[in-house]
């Protein structure tokens, strides 16, 4: 039971630092996007987004904590959706 | 192991939560997918119209985008409160964190709801005659915006439901702390949910 609260304890810990790490990160992304920074603005906001969206994979739903195959099976689903992306804008950009 | 135990112990309680979980991810896949084509199109559009994205992305409103992005980062975090009570057996807490969850998913809809509406009296829907009069790429611009905002919006709507009725399941012990895979799988659907806005505020609301 004792061990069972603290568990439960460092867990809430764990998920709140998470949660505040989400917040300040995007706080960062609208002060980014106010800079103007032209074409550097969105790669600054995909690499926040997917730091933040990587916090949410990792923590909130245990890809930290699951058997290995999880992440394998995560990782071959985002290469097929960027080999789909970088297929099409090679045909765009080079048109 | 004594035979008799184990099948009369293992029939009555099979399952395979792993199993379970892996199925789930294998569906969250299929909607990265159906997400991400439609990811593909907005960045091909933005691509040929930089200057006509540029500029009806100004017309978006930052701060109720920005509201959304910190109600659904909440209900991510109540969500996952509610599973990690549930696990170490405090029913009523895990309750009151998925009815948080399920109430700041309505608020996101309304709070979408307002945020339509105001376009709509500005005459910026699709086929309106105040598009109609503009470019090529502002069309694109809010057809994404209504198609992708639109599904996810459909997607928050669904995981409204799903947790309701997962929480009734907690009510009437049907979802118990020995058994809440249920409660787990609801609560990955509900974070992808979370991601996927996670990538629509900042490129629809904030690169202008």
């Amino acid at each position: 039971m004792q061990h069972g609260q603290e568990h439960t304890l460092i867990k809430a810990r764990t998920y709140t630092a998470v949660y505040g790490a989400l917040l300040v990160l995007t706080v960062i992304t609208i002060v980014v996007a106010r800079m103007h920074l032209g074409r550097f603005s969105v790669l600054g906001a995909l690499v926040i987004a997917s730091i933040k969206a990587g916090l949410v994979l990792l923590w909130f739903m245990h890809l930290k904590y699951e058997k290995k195959i999880f992440f394998v099976m995560f990782v071959v689903a985002v290469a097929f959706l960027t080999i789909a992306i970088g297929l099409t804008f090679f045909d765009i950009a080079y048109r | 192991m004594d035979e008799s135990h184990t099948t009369s112990e293992s029939s009555a309680i099979h399952r395979d939560d792993v199993g379970s979980r892996i199925g789930m991810w294998l569906f969250l896949f299929t909607e990265l997918i159906l997400f991400g084509g439609l990811f593909l199109l907005y960045a091909v559009y933005r691509y040929l119209h930089p200057q006509e994205f540029h500029e009806a992305a100004k017309e978006l409103n930052v701060v109720l985008g920005a509201a959304n992005t910190l109600i659904l980062l909440t209900s991510s975090f109540t969500m996952v409160m509610s599973i990690s009570y549930l696990g170490e057996g405090e029913k009523k807490k895990s309750l009151l964190a998925l009815g948080l969850t399920i109430a700041l998913g309505l608020a996101f809809l309304v709070n979408k709801y307002f945020e339509w509406s105001a376009k709509f009296h500005h005459g910026l829907y699709p086929n309106s005659p105040e598009l109609a009069g503009r470019g090529q790429g502002d069309n694109l611009f809010y057809g994404l915006y209504y198609s992708m905002t639109g599904l996810h919006g459909l997607h928050v709507l669904v995981g409204v439901v799903l947790l309701s009725v997962v929480l009734i399941y907690i009510v009437k012990d049907k979802v118990t702390p020995d058994n809440f895979i249920v409660l787990d799988n609801s609560g990955l659907y509900w974070h992808l949910v979370d991601i996927i806005w996670i990538y629509l505020f900042p490129l629809f609301y904030l690169i202008t």
